[in-house]
């Protein structure tokens, strides 16, 4: 690394800029970085593509999505599978649907999936930590005994296997779409708990919140105002990451049959499931929903992993 | 009446262990009675090792740590007492700035939040425009310039940095401010212009000091009186011309003979004092004087048994030493010191290894009467 350049480049930077210029706060920062992050910029446009797709898909769908149009051709031609064609781009699949439509349409319910179990992970795990982390900082023994509890009941739900408590979610809530979601989004509840608990004891610790403290300012003011939002990036960053964890988890759900029980809506997860059937006539037919799937997470990878090096403090030159 | 009177501080850090219920299996004895004061314009220096607890001490005065016992008085109020509510409103007049000048400061807040939580937290100033022309004073005071106000922490250069840790502090218009290594992290270069603005603040706002450090120079330059600490207590306090000039504890000795001296032909001859082993664990500190496991001039009566006081030996010069007198007169020799040819002399350069000429038993015999002072810059008040 060749820190003197850095430094020569960084000095120019500081020149250029006027004198009473405002300062760039810590969040613009990371902006500027993650612009000019490569990374970044292909998991954005992968993720912005499949937003849209997901918005935008039934009503690009050519045809309907649950109809089985073409199901006496396929009937007709046991186990011959009808491949791609000028009609259908991606062939017919088992009951004569298109599966270009069902993929177009099947972007919206794994979208909808992971957002929504992430969410819930993110805002239940956040309280979660938080109330453990501001506990411990505000300190006293009741502060610990708060943490303590709060801390223990995370490690039950960490003890478990994140697909069996997901099984047993769903077994409990029976079979849905708000099963599935549901399940994915407990699981990751201890994740961010644990994340903002760490997060905010390591800040709690800090030499700022001690100048915050030497200079007589209140403790809920330093534990809301100082070391909550210096906390949170690695808990966002996180969500991101999560964000491709639970589409993928939610299509192992759907593919164990705990999704939505009305097979013909189409979802990714779904469809890689029904497809498993018929993998040596119809490869292709989980090739599609597969693919889908893993371009997603990817492009929710490929950011998170961008945010993760633009917000950290250490790295910024 | 002095403004800050310490009177045997005590700071121990409980070891814990245990699954459910935490068993105390013992104490890290960070500070362990500690006794001094500070007077009203003084600069008191904090020096010792890394690990002696000083900066433990420094913030134990604000209450930043838990005060296991004794007294810390400002200006008639024992601090260790008071609930928490109350200490924290006497933070306004006692403020601190840290070592670490970037890690001390909120990196998502900017210059001006920073500066205005204090004047929030004590209620100074009625709106934010009051509060910002009092920022801006104490900006240019500093000499940083007004336009930082939005700026963030990390868009400063450390000397920058430094001078808005301790504009943090003067805008409380503080009585006392204490300095955890002020400048330890600094350029050299800028350590000399932080040292200076610390002393003209000290100067325009009738400030008191105490300033921790372990860089020797810079403690004298600034202090008024200089107190010694090694492993939790203070082994000596003198004014700092006289510390320096006639240093009397051993660990006092040792640590200015480590002080390199920029004459090559006085740092060829001068004595250099080499410790052996390790500071010992805190958490299990040597029985009677805290320094006999390690002092050159150990004797085998006293040392390992009793812990000694610190006594007053004139000019406001106070040694925890059973055997200062003893060790200045000249009466006891240090254990590797080879027995100098003529007392009055010199020691030659086979002292610059002195643990080559280990024979303990000279100790007691070459006890006449040896150099009252060997540094080669003698100051002969005696």
């Amino acid at each position: 690394m060749s820190t003197k350049t850095d430094k020569i480049d960084r000095l120019a930077e500081l020149t250029a800029r006027s004198e009473t210029s405002t300062g760039a706060s810590l969040w613009v920062e990371a902006f500027r970085r993650l612009r000019s992050s490569k990374m970044a910029i292909i998991g954005a446009c992968v993720i912005a593509l499949f937003v849209v797709l997901a918005i935008v898909g039934p009503w690009l769908a050519p045809y309907s999505a649950e109809a089985q149009t073409w199901r006496n051709e396929v009937f007709r031609n046991q186990g011959i599978f009808v491949g791609p064609r000028a009609d259908n781009w991606f062939g017919l699949d088992h009951l004569g649907r298109d599966e270009f439509s069902r993929f177009l349409v099947g972007a919206r319910q794994t979208l909808l999936v992971g957002v929504v179990a992430t969410l819930l992970g993110f805002t239940v795990g956040a309280l979660l930590g938080g109330l453990s982390g501001a506990a411990l900082t505000l300190g006293g023994r009741i502060g610990r005994r708060v943490d303590t509890v709060v801390m223990r009941f995370i490690d039950m739900m960490l003890a478990l296997p994140s697909l069996l408590l997901a099984v047993s979610v769903a077994a409990v809530l029976g079979q849905s779409l708000t099963t599935v979601m549901i399940a994915v989004g407990v699981v990751q509840i201890p994740i961010f708990a644990r994340l903002l608990r760490g997060a905010m004891l390591a800040q709690g610790g800090s030499d700022y919140v001690l100048a915050a403290r030497a200079l007589g300012v209140r403790r809920r003011r330093i534990v809301f105002s100082q070391i909550l939002p210096n906390s949170l990036s690695p808990v966002i960053v996180q969500a991101t990451l999560c964000l491709a964890t639970a589409i993928i988890e939610a299509a192992a759900l759907s593919y164990l049959g705990l999704g939505n029980p009305d097979p013909a809506v189409p979802e990714w997860g779904v469809m890689l499931a029904q497809s498993q059937e018929f993998f040596d006539a119809a490869p292709m037919l989980a090739v599609y929903p597969a693919l889908g799937i893993i371009i997603t997470a990817l492009g929710f990878t490929l950011l998170g992993e961008a945010m993760r090096e633009a917000l950290d403090p250490k790295l910024r030159s | 009446m002095s403004l800050l009177e310490l009177n045997g501080v005590k700071v121990h850090f409980p070891i814990r262990k245990g699954v459910f219920v935490d068993r105390t299996v013992g104490y890290v004895y960070a500070v362990d009675g500690v006794s001094l004061s500070v007077e009203a314009g003084q600069t008191y220096g904090l020096v010792g090792e890394s690990g002696c607890g000083k900066t433990t001490l420094g913030r134990a005065v604000l209450r930043l740590n838990d005060i296991t016992e004794g007294e810390v008085v400002f200006d008639g109020t024992d601090l260790a007492s008071l609930p928490d509510e109350e200490m924290r409103r006497y933070r306004r007049r006692l403020q601190m700035v840290f070592q670490d000048p970037l890690g001390s400061l909120n990196p998502r807040q900017n210059i001006e939040s920073i500066l205005s939580e204090g004047m929030a937290a004590h209620g100074i100033g009625a709106d934010q425009d009051e509060r910002r022309e009092r920022i801006k004073e104490i900006l240019a005071k500093v000499g940083l310039p007004s336009g930082s106000l939005s700026r963030y922490p990390h868009e400063f250069s450390g000397g920058q940095r430094q001078r808005i840790g301790i504009a943090r502090a003067l805008v409380l218009e503080p009585d006392v401010i204490i300095c955890d290594e002020p400048v330890s992290a600094l350029d050299v270069s800028i350590q000399a212009q932080v040292i200076n603005l610390l002393e003209d603040v000290q100067e325009s706002m009738g400030l008191t000091y105490v300033v921790i450090a372990h860089d020797l120079a810079v403690v004298r330059h600034i202090s008024d009186v200089i107190g010694v600490m090694y492993l939790g207590s203070l082994v000596e306090e003198a004014p700092s011309d006289l510390l320096y000039a006639e240093p009397r504890h051993p660990y006092t000795r040792a640590l200015m003979s480590a002080v390199p001296v920029p004459d090559p032909e006085v740092e060829d001859s001068r004595e250099r004092i080499l410790l052996s082993g390790d500071l010992p664990s805190p958490a299990s500190p040597p029985s009677g004087c805290r320094f006999h496991t390690r002092c050159p001039w150990r004797q085998d009566t006293l040392c390992a048994t009793d812990r000694p006081e610190l006594r007053d030996v004139g000019g406001g010069h106070r040694v925890a030493c059973h055997y200062a007198a003893e060790i200045a007169d000249g009466r006891i020799r240090r254990a590797d010191e080879s027995v100098p040819a003529t007392p009055p002399g010199p020691p030659s350069g086979a002292d610059a290894q002195p643990a080559a000429a280990e024979d303990a038993g000279d100790a007691s015999e070459a006890a006449d009467e040896g150099p009252a002072e060997r540094r080669p810059e003698p100051a002969t008040s005696e």
